[in-house]
């Protein structure tokens, strides 16, 4: 019978693939040898080829059965291998991350209208009147930062070093948790078609403005921004890189173009993971930095330096790093 | 296999070679799940004993430390063993549920990181929402709660309307979640290697007509009996041979206790012939319709 010889003459083969899947399952690919290594895809797609065959010409259940279930596990073998960690770190950095949010830069873009759109109306709409401010900011929020409060009060929260020195590194990564947990529901949120994130931002934008304005008026405008953006500029771009990832996620489900829906997603989801990967190492950064830096560097030159070099640091970053080279 | 059979899902592979995976159904994921959320929760409760006796020791770091370990923990325990593992997690290889990507190529960090991350939107969210709807906003007027409330709900809840169960995270990531493949070789029944029952010649030989009567349906149906283990075996066996020599009109009957013979030697005899048959273009799937005379 031609099934059995078929059976016969590959069986060797089968059986060796799936003693060294065996050892892979239990340990890792380093448990081979490298003579074993380089056998490994050979017998992969021996197997494979066995299958095709077993399927055509083949009734015996068992052998399609066994075959099936030996080339998905080896598939997993071969296809499930990883980088070792600092490469794959490297790679993430050098070249994925940066040209992965280039090719986010329309939703960016989006993502900063919105935000600057909010910030402009928490500032127009407080600055004409005062008490439009306890709707835009809310009260715990506040943290008893509202126009009732004097103006040494509010000077004294930009210049804070009641904080004892010990807990600054507590207080850092107490920001940076919670600001990645807000950052990763905002790109989740996706989802929902994209609206949660304009919400998010937009409103987040008010709440900006607002204390802007707050500050403004009592002529702490220049010391409001010099004590937000050392870690703002890094902490706003990380919350504007989840807000675009989210609404590339939204706009896959909104406007599939070409391919479906479904492929669409997988596509831009993968993306948005890229992204917000990434945006969670900006805001451990940010977190660092208003953490500590803040509470310990009073400077008003001193921090707006501070904001302007990790601006341009960024804006290095994310126009020049990853390109493929042009030859 | 005793598995229960499951839903199918082609994937072709780089070599373009389509895999059958059988899709997890959602019990296996909810148990898979609660296994690593009871992982999740006896981890989180030991690093927040070692997180207060670290700051009882060395003040702030302790703390910065312990708040560290608890973000990274919530947010990339899934996506550190999905990629590590192979695709597992400890409560998924526990199950034996494995995520392949969708369309066959390699399961990548991104796509992992990306299915784990809408776990937070679909799981946490609703959870916080059901308990304690306050967190969410004391602002927020009653009816906006129920609707978000239940837009949640319609997250949490899409494995049970798909055809592939796929959670929000796997349509982000683009994966599947897969049963575990787990087959053996068995011997081949008609294989004249090692049982010498069948490595005897056949006893009993049969006529082209009678062969071209069952189809491969009923040939598999046989095979399944054939390697069945159980109480019940002897008793089937007896019963399928004796409709088998009814169909065939198999004379003289064959004794009961050769009935296994008889149906070893039938098997053999029906894949040769229906194999040749495929060789030469002609599947045939069911048996004949009966004629009566």
């Amino acid at each position: 019978m031609k099934s059995l010889e078929f059976r016969k003459e590959r069986e060797g083969s089968w059986m060796e693939l799936e003693s060294l899947i065996a050892r892979v399952e239990a340990g890792s690919l380093t448990t081979l040898s490298a003579a074993e290594l380089s056998r490994l895809p050979v017998l992969y797609r021996a197997t494979l080829s066995s299958l095709s065959v077993a399927r055509a010409i083949s009734l015996d259940v068992n052998v399609v059965e066994y075959l099936e279930s030996l080339a998905a596990r080896a598939y997993v073998c071969v296809y499930g291998a990883k980088r070792p960690a600092l490469e794959a770190a490297r790679r993430f950095l050098a070249e994925r991350f940066p040209s992965t949010v280039r090719r986010l830069r329309r939703h960016l873009a989006l993502a900063a209208a919105l935000l600057l759109l909010g910030t402009l109306t928490g500032l127009g709409l407080t600055t004409t009147d005062p008490n439009h401010y306890y709707a835009l900011v809310d009260e715990d929020y506040a943290q008893g930062r509202t126009p009732a409060s004097t103006t040494e009060e509010l000077r004294q929260v930009l210049y804070d070093d009641k904080h004892p020195v010990d807990l600054l590194g507590a207080f850092a990564m107490y920001l940076f948790t919670h600001n990645a947990k807000v950052g990763m529901m905002c790109a989740a949120f996706g989802f929902a078609a994209g609206v949660p994130v304009m919400l998010l931002l937009f409103s987040n934008g008010l709440i900006l403005g607002a204390f802007a304005a707050l500050y403004q008026e009592r002529g702490l405008g220049l010391d409001f921004w010099a004590w937000i953006l050392p870690h703002g500029v890094t902490e706003l771009l990380a919350v504007l890189l989840c807000g675009a990832a989210g609404l590339a996620v939204g706009e896959s489900l909104l406007f599939p173009g070409r391919h479906t829906r479904l492929a669409n997603l997988g596509r831009r989801g993968r993306e948005a993971g890229v992204v917000v990967l990434g945006a969670v190492l900006m805001l451990l950064l940010a977190g660092l930095v208003e953490g500590i830096f803040r509470q310990t560097v009073h400077n008003v030159p001193m921090r707006l330096s501070v904001a302007a070099l990790s601006a341009l640091f960024w804006a290095v970053y994310f126009t020049t790093v990853g390109r493929p080279e042009t030859t | 296999m005793a598995a229960p059979r499951g839903r199918v899902r082609e994937v072709v592979t780089p070599e373009g070679v389509p895999l059958r995976w059988t899709l997890a159904d959602a019990g296996e994921r909810a148990g898979a799940f609660l296994i690593d959320l009871l992982i999740l929760m006896g981890t989180s409760i030991a690093l927040l004993i070692a997180t207060v006796i670290l700051a009882g020791v060395t003040g702030g770091i302790g703390i910065a430390i312990g708040l560290v370990a608890f973000f990274i923990l919530r947010t990339f325990y899934f996506t550190f063993f999905e990629s590590r593992w192979k695709g597992a997690t400890p409560g998924k290889r526990a199950v034996r549920l494995r995520v392949v990507d969708a369309h066959g190529g390699p399961l990548t960090a991104e796509a992992v990181f990306a299915r784990n991350l809408m776990r937070e939107v679909e799981f946490f969210v609703p959870l916080v929402a059901l308990l304690a709807p306050a967190s969410l906003g004391d602002s927020l007027p009653g009816w906006a709660r129920l609707v978000s409330l239940g837009w949640l709900l319609v997250f949490a809840l899409l494995p049970l309307f798909n055809r592939d169960r796929l959670r929000p995270g796997d349509l982000v990531g683009g994966t599947l979640v897969v049963r575990a493949p787990r087959a053996l070789l068995l011997e081949d029944l008609s294989g004249a290697r090692t049982s010498p029952r069948a490595a005897a010649a056949p006893q009993y030989r049969f006529t082209r007509e009678q062969l071209d009567i069952y189809g491969i349906y009923e040939l598999q149906v046989l095979e399944e009996l054939l390697r069945s283990q159980g109480p019940v075996r002897w008793e089937s066996l007896r019963a399928v041979s004796d409709k088998v020599q009814a169909k065939l009109r198999w004379q003289p009957p064959v004794s009961d206790r050769d009935a296994e013979r008889f149906l070893h030697d039938f098997y053999t005899a029906q894949r040769r012939r229906l194999e040749q048959k495929m060789m030469l273009g002609h599947r045939q799937e069911r048996k004949r319709a009966t004629r009566r005379p």
